[in-house]
């Protein structure tokens, strides 16, 4: 067995799914994940440039801090951006935009994602997807693929003997690769530290406007306006996990460098995605749902 | 619910950035209690968060009768939980004060073995679970065989469900002495070290805290064991670096950089050493090598780095680079192995039939040349067939379209080591061994 670090594995497969793939590409959300991501993919070429786009997908319930720190960071790295938005999926009628009194475009973003990869061709997206967010993550291959509908099939899924990875896909398929399956929420933070790496404003403690609904914080603004019964609170908060702003929840926290954070996590009692995801909630298997459907 | 204590910082920080994490499989039977133990092993080591614990017991009070099932904690996928039994692997990441651990609990069904197979490849340790009462039963030998064949590096046995057997020490014994058996059978593979340790994962005697039932056993608990045993050896002369992928930037400033880009398997490289490119054959030295984008002088066994050579050869994706005081050592350019195969897709093996292979940064046609025998696991005796059928174990002699850089597979590297795809469906249908080189 290797004796490599996380750092090594996540180059490895990288290096691997884009020598294998002919269109690869790498999904941003603007959260640590992919901002790690990003950088690993970086350093895997370098002193070349990165072989693929970066695509991120918006909602355009985003956090306006989210879209500065992508902006950035494409300019930092001098990478190629892509964009692909809900929105637009709502005008050309490929979604219907929730109009329900708690409007979330979470699941809409399913659409879009794999719109955006039939336009380009991608074969392979890469994403910043981890084993320790989720049971139904926990359960996934590091190369994973997705059908002409671009459906997972958790009993389907190809063998995977000592990570070496099969690539081959007809044509239509595409195949999804996560380099930090491996990595937990501790691990990113303990690698984003060690790096140095700049992350989006939010996931340091800051005073924000919020209601307590379904028992997370929600930033009021955008999708989320508060009902009767809803007073909105100044606290002091952080997030997480950076998401959809109508479904994730800030954590109250004075963790303001990331010296703090990484105090905050080693101790934390309730993983990332419970503490800040309404969207796990709906049901028991909401992601194993999802990603049926596309999802990241 | 109850609450957990806090874990210090050091527990969940510690060991994730020094050494590697074990990387610990379990095997056995199905309803042997695989899921039992890792979900015990996770609750008693303070490795579940309090969120997960309340959605198992939620899920326990929806599927079961209200008692808190602990393999909820890894059966993730709706129809796991629906039936009960376990699908795929899933993977778990747990630290204790001494050591991290990635954990796959693997299903143990025979329809799911090459999900059982995923699990095994990458551990160090397998934990081989046997229900005391039922003994080593057909699937326990499978997956025993399939975890020796792999190459894993140490076998624990965990014999479960203690209670329901009085805790008797002559069954325990008897148990591992079978495990032995067929650990000691496997054919033409290097030995597999074992330790035992009798359990109840329900109860949780021996997994984190130690018995007060087996006073007859003086030995650690399977935690315990966990945390001090060795990892896979890398005892490997030399390394070998096969080529992902050439960096060439392109730029006025790196107007001659070509840079070998892969991950160094087996032994290390230095600056200045004297490397064998294979199968094609050229000679040169090392100038300089890059590990995540910074200049390093050596790089070691597992880091993904970048290397340049003072020649400007021939070298593309699928190149092998070789220490040369190595090349001679144990790997050879060939094209033809034999290998001892798990066969995974439901169409059988046949010979004469052509197939995909992936080895190293390979990618070429094989054709099966013969079957030169079957592996009844069960009792691990080998005897002629004519195809192997899905979940079969056996040996094979493959002749590649192509050379590649072999080795014989004792664990160690990934030159020993293989996967072959159907060309029709893309389907991965075996994970292979190489035994001997022709």
């Amino acid at each position: 067995m290797s004796a490599g670090t996380l750092e090594d594995e996540a180059i490895t497969i990288i290096r691997e799914v884009t020598a294998e793939c002919e269109r690869p590409v790498l999904l941003f959300s603007g959260g640590k994940d992919s901002a790690v991501l990003l950088h690993l993919a970086v350093k895997a070429f370098r002193p070349g440039r990165l072989p693929f786009p970066v695509l991120h997908v918006d909602t355009g319930h985003n956090f306006p801090e989210v879209y500065e720190y992508r902006n950035g960071l494409v300019d930092h790295y001098g990478v190629r951006l892509l964009v692909a938005r809900v929105e637009d999926s709502i005008e050309q009628g490929r979604v219907v935009d929730d109009a329900g009194p708690r409007p979330s475009r979470n699941r809409l973003q399913s659409v879009t994602l794999l719109d955006a990869i039939a336009e380009h061709g991608f074969d392979a997206a890469f994403g910043g997807g981890r084993r320790d967010e989720d049971k139904a993550r926990a359960k996934e291959r590091i190369l994973s693929l997705r059908d002409r509908d671009g459906r997972w099939n958790p009993r389907q899924q190809r063998p995977e003997p000592w990570n070496v990875l099969n690539a081959r896909i007809r044509t239509g398929e595409h195949l999804r690769a996560f380099p930090l399956s491996n990595w937990t929420e501790l691990d990113v933070w303990r690698y984003a530290a060690a790096e140095g790496l700049e992350l989006p404003s939010i996931y340091y403690a800051h005073r924000r406007v919020v209601i307590a609904r379904d028992g997370m914080l929600l930033a009021v603004g955008g999708p989320v306006v508060p009902e009767p019964g809803e007073v909105p609170i100044e606290a002091t908060v952080r997030y997480r996990t950076v998401g959809d702003m109508s479904c994730t929840g800030a954590v109250r926290s004075n963790a303001a460098t990331v010296a703090d954070v990484l105090d905050e996590v080693a101790v934390a009692r309730i993983t990332e995605r419970g503490a800040t995801r309404a969207d796990d909630g709906f049901s028991e298997a909401a992601m194993e749902d999802r990603k049926r459907e596309g999802y990241f | 619910m109850t609450l957990l204590p806090i874990p210090t910082i050091e527990d969940r920080a510690s060991g994730r950035h020094g050494a590697a994490p074990l990387r610990v499989a379990t095997a056995g039977s199905v309803d042997d209690g695989k899921s039992t133990l890792i979900g015990r092993l996770l609750h008693d080591a303070k490795g579940v968060f309090e969120d997960q614990l309340a959605a198992v017991a939620t899920a326990s009070r929806r599927y079961g009768d209200g008692e808190l099932n602990l393999a909820l904690l890894t059966d993730g996928l709706r129809a796991e939980r629906e039936q009960g039994i376990t699908i795929d692997v899933a993977y778990r990441y747990f630290a204790t004060p001494r050591r991290s651990f990635v954990i796959a609990d693997t299903p143990g069904h025979a329809q799911y073995t090459r999900n059982m197979v995923t699990g095994a490849s990458v551990s160090d340790v397998a934990i081989v679970l046997v229900d005391a009462r039922h003994g080593v039963g057909p699937q326990t030998a499978r997956h025993v065989a399939v975890a020796v064949l792999l190459g894993v590096g140490t076998i624990v046995v965990a014999v479960n469900k203690m209670d329901l057997v009085d805790w008797a020490e002559d069954r325990f014994d008897e148990i591992v002495t079978d495990v032995q058996a067929l650990v000691d059978g496997a054919p033409g593979v290097r030995s597999v070290p074992i330790l035992a340790v009798p359990v109840s994962a329900l109860l949780g005697d021996n997994v984190v805290e130690p018995s007060t039932h087996t006073t007859w056993y003086e030995g650690p608990t399977l935690l315990a064991v966990l945390e001090t045993i060795d990892g896979r050896d890398g005892d490997h002369v030399g390394g070998h670096l096969a080529v992902q992928w050439v960096i060439r930037p392109h730029r006025a400033e790196y107007h001659d950089y070509r840079g070998y880009a892969g991950t160094l398997a087996g032994g290390a490289l230095a600056v200045g050493d004297a490397v064998d490119v294979l199968p094609s054959g050229g000679r040169s030295h090392i100038t300089s090598i890059e590990r995540a984008g910074e200049p390093v002088d050596r790089a070691n066994a597992g880091q993904a780095v970048t290397v340049n050579l003072a020649d400007d050869l021939d070298i593309g994706r699928g190149a092998v680079i070789v220490v040369a005081a190595a090349a001679a050592h144990r790997r050879a350019v060939t094209r033809e192995v034999d290998a001892d195969v798990c066969w995974m897709i439901d169409q059988p093996l046949y010979a004469g039939q052509r197939l995909t292979a992936k080895h190293l940064t390979t990618t070429t046609n094989v054709t099966i040349e013969t079957i030169l025998h079957r592996l009844d696991p069960e009792t691990m005796v080998t005897a002629p067939a004519t195809e192997l059928v899905l979940n079969d174990l056996g040996r094979v002699r493959l002749r590649f379209a192509d050379p590649v850089v072999a080795e014989p597979d004792d664990g160690g590297t990934d030159a020993g080591r293989l996967v072959l795809i159907d060309p029709a469906t893309n389907q991965t249908a075996a994970a292979a061994m190489i035994r001997t080189i022709s």
